[in-house]
């Protein structure tokens, strides 16, 4: 495996593991403070028996997504050095922000979780909102930085060195608004219907149980807003994509040649005549540039990032399609514990979140190669001198997967095992 | 002296530190987990455990912090210590991950108590290497004489370097040991910890006589900063052995921080000796003042909201009075 095959797939093994502990610690203190909130209110102990058990299980997690960060932060520079030896002034500025975010967010974690019998039950409920408020800063300021990656501004290239530099400006970068925008959207959407959906599953089980009930109506709470909510941000992410990264685009629709009228292709054979120009331009005649624009050694792998995209557009219109769903159950005031087909399609949704989110990541990262500065620095120019890269790929790849496994069964242990209620 | 890129250097330092202090104390505590011992051995492991958990994954960031100011600020330093020093930080990293999920693993019953001991151990042994790497002046941009062995293990696997390993490793010891006193209700664990202070402490001294004795390739350490760090060594060993154990933290907390900007002091003005400076590596201007209001402005959210952590779960809870 050459050194710039495997340091990408160590990086993408450490992002993709991250991001799913990333997406939980921004949404899931959200469904916390909702339970406490209504336990303060009704004093009905089942949402204090809920607030408790996710507080547990966002720890685990949140330890997890903390140390796998760590891992990524010093990655950067142990597998880009020159990357971030070029871009660290221009967009150190966003990682300073979100240490300070997630600094806060630690802090009021530690309070939260080991403060119930320690501090007022307003200040508890408080840090669990600051635990909140800064795992959506810290998310934000992150994805800001990888935004700056895909449409870089803020400095003067010349002769493979930056001048003119301005964070500021940097920090505005084009795609900063329609990713930052997507991604939180997918947290609260992915974790919520992901927590709304375990519990469906339970409930369909066990439909007379209190506590499914109640988590599941909270998880629908976060989860269902934002899944509606996410094709419109997907709608402003791709008409960004198709100005400022035209060859993303044509990879995402696999269009191989530059043309007005673009129709989408599903699979090969099977083509929405005008819908790309439309989609991508609010236009059924608007000229779509193709591949055939940039030379061949300039594509990212079209049919990864096509099949990527559609996934994930997949996976976010069906959660779109449940989330309505819950929506019209709940303007008709229906039970939802008591409709046995839209558990079930609950239940399927639970994971889709977290998938359409790698399959998200996967097309954004693949998409911008071969780059890792679009248009400014070639992904395998950026790669450290050291050999063997291999080794440390083969090392945290057994690392996270082992992780993986002994994460699920702690939580399974912790959190999902129905109590007797 | 006070210029800007040394200014965010110093910030860095303390940030550093403030690692060594906090974050450096949990991991000695994993340390006394492994080395449980005696009639109380279970006691011991359930203070360890319950002093650590609020507060762990807090005093972590200030390492995050340390490393993202240092990419921002010096990314050409970043740059030198990520490729010559790419296996101890990936397997430092590796100890991070195993120290931190089996931690939180093992408080919520899952198991992984041996995990998290045995990774606090090594970690902090791969974190000094790499100080005493840098310190050495051995890191090198790339390749060097065409070698894998000169560029990538070299620099690094040397018995100094490993001196320091063991050295920050007995820091760590004797820091959670200090700390871990003031931690129990019992008074034989309070003792049970005193002895163990008293014992890192010593290994703490003898290891930096040795280590000032025997390496030529040591920078050469600034005597007034020696001179503060043994009197807070005495403080440390006289407060330890009179049980006043808030004086013996103030005073081993004193120790490391004249330990830790000893080495500052005597690598100063380099960033990665032998021949990158602080200003050589330094980000343009603009960069370092948006650092510096960031810093400034991050330290208002920060300070008192760590104050609020500790104060709540380190806080006078001890009803026994020892500082009377």
């Amino acid at each position: 495996m050459p050194d710039v095959v495997a340091a990408r797939s160590q990086m993408a093994v450490s992002l993709a593991f991250h991001i799913i502990f990333a997406v939980i610690g921004i949404a899931m203190p959200v469904l916390m403070v909702i339970a406490e909130r209504r336990w303060q209110r009704t004093r009905d102990p089942v949402y204090l028996d809920l607030a408790k058990r996710w507080a547990r299980g966002t720890a685990i997690l949140f330890a997890v997504g903390a140390v796998s960060g760590t891992v990524l932060s010093f990655e950067l520079g142990l597998l880009w050095p020159r990357f971030m030896e070029l871009a660290g002034p221009i967009i150190g500025m966003p990682f300073s922000l979100e240490g300070f975010a997630f600094f806060t967010e630690a802090i009021f974690l530690g309070v939260y979780l080991y403060g119930w019998e320690k501090v007022s039950p307003r200040a508890h409920l408080l840090a669990g909102v600051l635990v909140a408020l800064s795992g959506v800063a810290s998310g934000i300021f992150v994805v800001i930085a990888n935004a700056w990656m895909n449409t870089p501004t803020g400095f003067t290239f010349a002769n493979g060195s930056f001048s003119n530099i301005d964070p500021i400006a940097a920090m505005a970068t084009p795609a900063a608004f329609p990713q930052t925008l997507h991604m939180t959207l997918a947290a609260y959407a992915a974790t919520g219907l992901g927590v709304a959906g375990i519990h469906a599953f339970l409930l369909r089980k066990n439909p007379t149980s209190a506590f499914h009930r109640a988590a599941l109506t909270i998880g629908l709470l976060v989860g269902a807003p934002a899944a509606v909510l996410q094709p419109i941000s997907g709608d402003i992410a791709a008409r960004y994509v198709a100005r400022r990264q035209p060859v993303k685009l044509a990879a995402m629709e696999a269009l191989y040649e530059t043309r007005a009228g673009a129709p989408i292709t599903i699979c090969p054979g099977i083509k929405i005549p005008y819908a790309l120009s439309l989609l991508a331009f609010h236009d059924p005649h608007a000229v779509v540039q193709g591949l055939d624009d940039v030379p061949r050694d300039e594509w990212p792998n079209v049919s990864l990032v096509h099949l990527s995209f559609d996934v994930m557009v997949a996976l976010g219109t069906y959660m779109a399609l449940v989330g309505l769903w819950a929506g019209w159950l709940a303007l008709r005031k229906r039970d939802f514990a008591t409709r046995r087909r839209f558990l079930g399609a609950l239940a399927i949704a639970a994971p889709c979140g977290f998938l359409a989110v790698e399959a998200g990541w996967m097309v954004t990262e693949l998409g911008r190669q071969p780059w890792v500065i679009f248009g400014i620095l070639k992904t395998a120019d950026a790669v450290t001198p050291m050999p063997g890269l291999i080794v440390p790929f083969a090392a945290i790849t057994l690392l996270y997967c082992g992780l993986a496994v002994v994460v699920g069964v702690v939580l399974y242990r912790q959190i999902i095992q129905s109590p007797g209620v | 002296m006070f210029s800007l890129p040394n200014v965010l250097a110093g910030i860095i330092l303390v940030s550093l530190t403030a690692y060594v202090l906090f974050g450096g104390a949990d991991f000695g505590g994993g340390v006394w987990y492994l080395l449980a011992s005696g009639p109380r051995r279970a006691q011991q492991r359930e203070v360890i455990a319950k002093a650590i958990a609020p507060v762990w994954e807090a005093n972590h960031v200030w390492l995050i912090l340390a490393i993202v100011l240092l990419f921002t600020c010096f990314p050409r330093a970043f740059a030198v210590i990520a490729i010559g020093l790419h296996i101890p930080l990936t397997l430092m990293l590796i100890g991070i991950v195993l120290r931190g999920s089996a931690f939180v693993f093992q408080s919520y019953g899952g198991g992984g108590g041996r995990v998290f001991a045995t990774a606090s151990l090594v970690t902090p042994v791969l974190l000094g290497m790499c100080v005493g790497a840098v310190a050495s002046g051995t890191v090198w941009w790339g390749v060097r004489d065409g070698s894998f062995v000169t560029s990538f293990i070299g620099s690094w696997l040397t018995p100094f370097a490993f001196a320091v390993g063991v050295f920050t490793l007995a820091c760590f010891a004797f820091l959670a040991a200090v700390y871990l006193t003031l931690e129990p209700k019992d008074a034989q664990l309070q003792e049970d910890f005193r002895t163990r202070a008293l014992l890192a402490g010593l290994a703490v001294v003898v290891l930096a006589a040795i280590g000032l004795a025997v390496f030529p390739e040591a920078p050469p350490v600034h005597a007034g900063i020696v001179t503060l760090a043994a009197a807070a060594a005495v403080a440390a060993f006289w407060s330890l052995w009179r049980r006043r154990y808030r004086m013996a933290r103030a005073a081993a907390a004193a120790e490391v921080v004249f330990i830790v900007w000893g080495w500052a002091v005597a690598q100063y003005p380099y960033l990665v000796p032998p021949d990158l400076t602080i200003a050589d590596a330094a980000s343009p201007r603009v960069t370092l003042e948006l650092a510096l209001i960031a810093v400034l402005a991050g330290a208002v959210v920060l300070f008192p909201s760590l104050y609020y952590l500790m104060r709540v779960f380190k806080g006078d809870r001890s009803p026994l009075k020892n500082d009377h």
